[in-house]
């Protein structure tokens, strides 16, 4: 028997799927609904009560609307074009090789890495008055002040784009990988690479098709994050204007109804965006497939294009790399630092005194991160193991597909409706809200990482145990869960890490009130002190690391193979 | 009264390709009863239906009594019907005693719990193997301990699809008729599904054609 | 090196405070309301009132040396009145007030979760106009009859709005321009001269793109220099006229563009980008609302000693910031006493020390007992400091429809 087993009678958990997604849309759509009226003219604290459109109006005629607009979509589509291009190159190229089992190990630090903190570090490398120039200065360039060269904040958003696509192909990457561990490729790819293909082309031609659906719903996720970034645009993109999802925080930060109202009409403005980028990638897809077929069935071993890929692809993902790695570093650097600057490439004094002194004001910041991690991880790695378990034989992906909602929504859409139903509960500000939001984008990664794992272990376990007499939930303790201990842990790590990286998030529903590692973060980036941004984002960046290394390293291995073998 | 196991009109279908139409059989108590047929015949389906495991992307029809009660409607865990697959199916986490002990029914005591336990690893010739890992035993010992599991279990009817296909055939005749002598001792209607007609016992029943779809 | 010393035990106590008030909120729905309090009661009353209370004071956190302040405010009114003081730290302003919004809207006229707010200009007057903050209040305070109104009339009006008494008035910020002086940096000190020396540096100048408060300050202050009749900047913008009168306006921005760093095509997004990119070298002057901020970033280090800092001729925009307290504050009567201590002179000459955070008192320093004063006059006076007298030229805020529409006319030239 291939397929999944279930039991007809006997699902106590059946209700649990209907349970989670109500307890995750619901409030999901509370929170759009709330920003929803505002954008409609119903803003009664304001003063404005009449249904009315005057909010598109103003936002379409905001002079800086177009720009912002342009620059978001650019950035978005752009990066993410890139960032997958790069990704599929790199794996296509180097699959195989030794340089990949490198580039794995090279891959899991560097994943850890905070967005905030690494657009800092970016942004220090890359300026003028970054760490490159200071290298090269004044010996090769003969510059003794910075050069006025617009490298950063570039009004199209270049910086930002680059940014966000070496950032972005890590993830994807690791995406591809995770996916072509659960297919049984290799032996294909080898027939392939008989037949003449040359590696490249034989894995863009076999795995590729394959494995695509597999990273399709990762890549979406990636898109709607480029196009509703926030933190990272504003360190490394244009001020004048920015790009919308920046642009309409700054409509919130003005109290005075107009403002307001624009925010909201451009925060529901980007739920559609979403939808419609989205959908026009999928329209993109098919056109890409169908065109891929005629590719695929010309015979060609090899050519410009597997070339070209790979090529980027390598360097794309050697780019990514070292610039992920030397951003840790600059930060490491710049937290022992007492003074650097201007033209000297290394600090001209070291000393603990950041460390030393910090220590006190992050303690508070270091417990509320690892409180609302460990809850939300937990919290989200049992709803997972329930809705798994009682979803078993009902066809996974369109669940899946339903709980990636929160990562296809630009947060800032929901997020402020949210805020006003934690208000009117006396919540917002409190941990239990700043959790419960975090489990909303923490779930969908959580099955993610579980939802294989979980379907791989052998059906006829679950049918011997209860046919010798246990329920479902006795199975599911004793028999089931301790065999699925390391993907458990992997999964709740996983979940620690993405709950230690939520910015806005925390920022809503903590009303502003719950600073966590990765709020102080953002706060830092914007240029206060980089010796505390330095030690607040290698903080945040061992946070997770730990985290996944206990998981990796915790004994489960008695949980041996027990998928179907035959 | 134990009437043993009763088919009646069973038919199982999926995707519009009926597998097995209106079968009727019974299976008396310490009788087995071996189902032969090519891959895709449905016998590991009716393994399924019978233990009350099937997939839901098939469609059933029939009943099948047990001692004279019918059980189509009832979860695995209650029909008391135990199963035993290809691999032997002990659970990685556990030691061999644990494995046993697994399946001893719940409100039992500890001293009788592992009294059973021991009693059944004597049965098998393992004594002194309760703290052992499966992993660590042979595919013979572990098929004997995975038909102690089941027996421990007390189970009404067992189902065995093709269970000693994995054994050595040095090992397979000697597994073979340690298992049917449990049956016979315990009394338990059993169903054999298998391709070996060397495996069968005593009466044969073969399920048909093959399906075109294979 | 980081001034954090102050922050050490009162901190962790505030933290866990903080955290413990989670749950207490959850539960308690909102802190024991009491009776009301009367901003005019007898202070006696007011302050066994607030004895055991807990006040959660909404300010932005975004500087260390600020949150240090607090800090020690937070342990003094714990030792002297037995009040426990939470500093909530919000990046903006604007959450806060989106939380009173819903409390109005949902009908919570006490219990309120928040108790005292740090607040000036536009987000003041709008919170006056949706009746969300409570009093008048500032005038009963025992410490009122040490404020200097006279010399300060922004005291009164924030941004030429009358406050009456629903603010009380904590410190005062003064545009001030700073500058490595090692550099051989000459400085403009005037509007008209930056555009000479831009034109001579190119590059080495820019300020941040409104609507970040510092910017649209440096545009106010460019407004000064080229409007004719200063008397309408104290009333509301006559929209008809606002393209005339700001032409010349535009028009020296238009020229001083080109100048500016990356050629005026890319704006730092706020002020500590400004200041990093004073200490990066990639500008060379660099401007502040707190006079001391040069001195104090010398202090933690992050800007060298040779750091100077000076007020434009004729005066630059000054303001007075304030602490407000919410209509429906659980803790009227300890939020009272906290912004009276606020007022006093021992918290106003630590509040004003350069080493510490710097910002100038809104205290009249002559009604002060000899005592007091010389807690201020003894204060150091570090060579980053501007030229005292030259502070005491200020120019006041305009009336808040210009911010409005400054902001919006710059963004449409310059941010499309």
């Amino acid at each position: 028997m291939r397929n999944a087993v279930i039991v007809r009678k006997g699902n106590v958990l059946a209700p649990v799927p209907a349970v989670v997604f109500a307890l995750m849309i619901g409030p999901i759509l509370l929170g759009l609904f709330g920003t929803l009226l505002p954008a409609f003219g119903y803003h009664p604290a304001l003063g404005a009560t009449q249904w009315s459109l005057a909010a598109w109006w103003a936002l379409f005629a905001d002079p800086s609307f177009a720009t912002a607009l342009r620059i978001t979509l650019v950035t978005g589509l752009g990066a993410t074009l890139m960032a997958l291009t790069i990704a599929i190159g790199a794996v296509a190229a180097l699959h195989n090789s030794r340089a990949f089992v490198y580039l794995k190990l090279w891959l899991a630090p560097t994943l850890a890495f905070p967005f905030a903190s690494f657009a800092v570090g970016f942004a220090f490398l890359a300026a003028p008055s970054g760490l490159i120039a200071r290298i090269l200065s004044p010996w090769l360039t003969g510059w003794q002040l910075p050069p006025d060269l617009l490298i950063l904040g570039d009004p199209n958003g270049v910086a930002l784009l680059v940014a966000l696509t070496l950032k972005e192909c890590l993830f994807l990457i690791l995406m591809l990988v995770a996916a072509e561990g659960q297919s049984q490729g290799d032996a294909a790819l080898r027939s392939a690479q008989t037949m003449g293909y040359v590696p490249t082309r034989a894995w863009l031609v076999v795995m590729l098709p394959q494995l695509y659906p597999q990273i399709r719903l990762p890549v979406y996720a990636v898109l709607a994050a480029s196009l509703a970034s926030v933190d990272i645009a504003i360190v490394l993109g244009p001020a004048a204007p920015p790009p919308l999802a920046p642009l309409t925080l700054d409509w919130y930060g003005q109290f005075n109804a107009g403002d307001q109202m624009k925010a909201a009409a451009a925060s529901v403005l980007q739920v559609f965006l979403s939808i419609g980028v989205v959908a026009l990638w999928w329209l993109g897809e098919h056109t890409v497939g169908y065109l891929f077929c005629g590719i695929i069935s010309s015979g060609r071993r090899h050519g410009v294009i597997d070339q070209a890929i790979g090529w980027i692809g390598v360097i794309g993902a050697g780019a990514a790399l070292v610039t992920a790695t030397s951003a840790i570093l600059v930060l490491l650097l710049w937290s022992l630092a007492s003074s650097w600057t201007w033209p000297d490439a290394l600090p001209q004094a070291i000393s603990l005194s950041t460390w030393r002194e910090s220590g006190a004001t992050l303690a508070p910041l270091v417990g509320n991160t690892v409180v609302v991690a460990v809850a939300t991880s937990v919290i989200a790695t049992g709803a997972a193991v329930l809705v798994l378990e009682a979803g078993i034989g009902h066809p996974q992906r369109r669940q899946i597909g339903i709980l990636y909602i929160p990562l296809l929504l630009p947060q800032i859409s929901f997020l402020f409706g949210l805020q006003l139903l934690w208000n009117w509960l006396l919540l917002d500000g409190t941990l239990s809200a700043v959790i419960f939001t975090h489990f909303l984008f923490v779930l969908p990664y959580v099955l993610l990482v579980l939802s294989e794992p979980y379907r791989a272990l052998d059906p006829r376990i679950a049918i011997t145990a209860r046919a010798l007499g246990a329920g479902q939930i006795r199975t599911l303790m004793a028999v089931k869960l301790p065999l699925l201990m390391r993907p458990l842990a992997v999964a709740a790590a996983v979940g620690f890490a993405v709950s230690v990286g939520q910015y806005l998030p925390t920022v809503f529903a903590g009303a502003g009130r719950i600073s966590t590692l990765a709020t102080e973060a953002v706060a830092l980036a914007s240029g206060a002190d980089r010796r505390l941004a330095g030690v607040v984002a290698l903080t945040l960046t061992a946070l997770p690391f730990a985290a996944l290394l206990a998981a990796l390293i915790a004994p489960g291995d008695r949980a041996g193979d027990r998928s179907a073998s035959e | 009264m134990s009437e043993g196991l009763i088919l009646s009109d069973v038919t199982l279908a999926v995707a519009g390709i009926t597998l097995i139409d209106r079968l009727s059989l019974s299976v008396a108590p310490g009788e087995v009863i071996s189902l032969m047929g090519p891959s895709g015949s449905g016998k590991s389906s009716l393994i399924a239906y019978l233990c009350g495991a099937l997939d839901r992307q098939f469609q059933a029809s029939g009943t099948v009594t047990l001692d004279g009660v019918c059980i189509d409607r009832w979860p695995i865990e209650r029909r008391r019907v135990g199963v035993l697959f290809q691999d032997d199916m002990l659970f990685a986490h556990m030691t061999v005693g644990e494995n046993l002990a697994f399946a001893v029914a719940r409100g039992v005591g500890r001293a009788e719990r592992q009294a059973r336990v021991a009693q059944a690893l004597a049965e098998a010739e393992l004594t002194g193997f309760t703290n052992r890992s499966p992993a660590t035993l042979s595919g013979g010992q572990r098929a004997r301990v995975a038909l102690m599991r089941a027996m421990l279990a007390e189970p009404r009817a067992l189902l065995l699809d093709e269970p000693f296909a994995r054994l050595d055939p040095s090992l397979r005749l000697r597994i073979r008729d340690f298992t049917f002598a449990m049956i016979a001792a315990r009394g338990v209607p059993a169903l054999l599904v298998t391709h070996d007609a060397q495996d069968v016992p005593g009466q044969m029943l073969d399920l048909g054609q093959p399906n075109p779809r294979f | 090196m980081i001034d954090m010393t102050t922050l050490l035990t009162p901190t962790r106590r505030q933290a866990l405070i903080g955290l413990s008030l989670a749950p207490l909120v959850l539960s308690a729905c909102g802190q024991p309301t009491g009776a009301e309090i009367a901003a005019n009661a007898p202070w006696d009353d007011v302050l066994s009132k607030a004895r055991g209370q807990d006040v959660n004071w909404a300010a932005w956190a975004g500087d260390a040396k600020i949150n240090a302040y607090i800090g020690w405010v937070s342990s003094e009114v714990r030792l002297r009145f037995g009040i426990a003081l939470t500093h909530v730290k919000t990046n903006d302003t604007a959450n806060t007030m989106h939380q009173l919004l819903v409390d109005k809207l949902s009908g919570r006229t006490d219990g309120g979760r928040t108790d005292l707010i740090w607040i000036n200009g536009e987000n003041f007057t709008a919170a006056l106009d949706a009746g969300l903050l409570w009093g008048p209040f500032a005038q009963h305070l025992p410490h009122w009859s040490m404020v200097d109104t006279k010399g300060n009339p922004s005291i009164l009006t924030d941004f030429t709005v009358p406050n009456n008494g629903y603010e009380s008035p904590w410190g005062m910020a003064q545009l001030t321009f700073f500058y490595d002086s090692a550099n051989g940096v000459s400085p403009p000190r005037t509007i008209a001269a930056f555009s000479e020396w831009a034109a001579s540096h190119p590059g080495r100048f820019t300020y941040p793109a409104p609507p970040d408060f510092a910017g649209i300050t440096f545009v106010k202050q460019a407004l000064y220099a080229f409007i004719t009749d200063r008397s309408i900047l104290s009333k509301p913008v006559v929209k008809a006229d606002f393209p005339r009168t700001t032409a010349a306006l535009w028009a020296y921005f238009d020229a001083l563009h080109p100048n500016l760093w990356r050629g005026g095509r890319a704006f730092p997004p706020d002020y500590p980008t400004l200041r990093q990119m004073l200490e990066d070298r990639e500008t060379d002057i660099a401007f502040s609302f707190n006079p001391a901020e040069a001195s104090t970033a010398v202090t933690s280090g992050l800007l060298p000693a040779t750091t100077r800092a000076y007020i434009l001729d004729g005066g630059t925009i000054q303001n007075t910031h304030f602490v407000a307290i919410p209509f429906n504050a659980a803790a009227k009567a300890a939020a009272l006493v906290v912004a009276n201590f606020l007022l006093s002179p021992e918290a106003q000459a630590r509040k004003a020390d350069p080493r510490l955070w710097g910002d100038p008192t809104v205290l009249d320093l002559h009604a002060l007992a000899p005592v007091d004063r010389a807690r201020f006059t003894d204060l150091p006076n570090t060579a980053q400091l501007p030229d005292a007298a030259a502070l005491a030229h200020a120019l006041a805020e305009p009336h808040p429809s210009w911010h409005v529409h400054l902001v919006e006319a710059w963004r449409a030239r310059y941010a499309t």
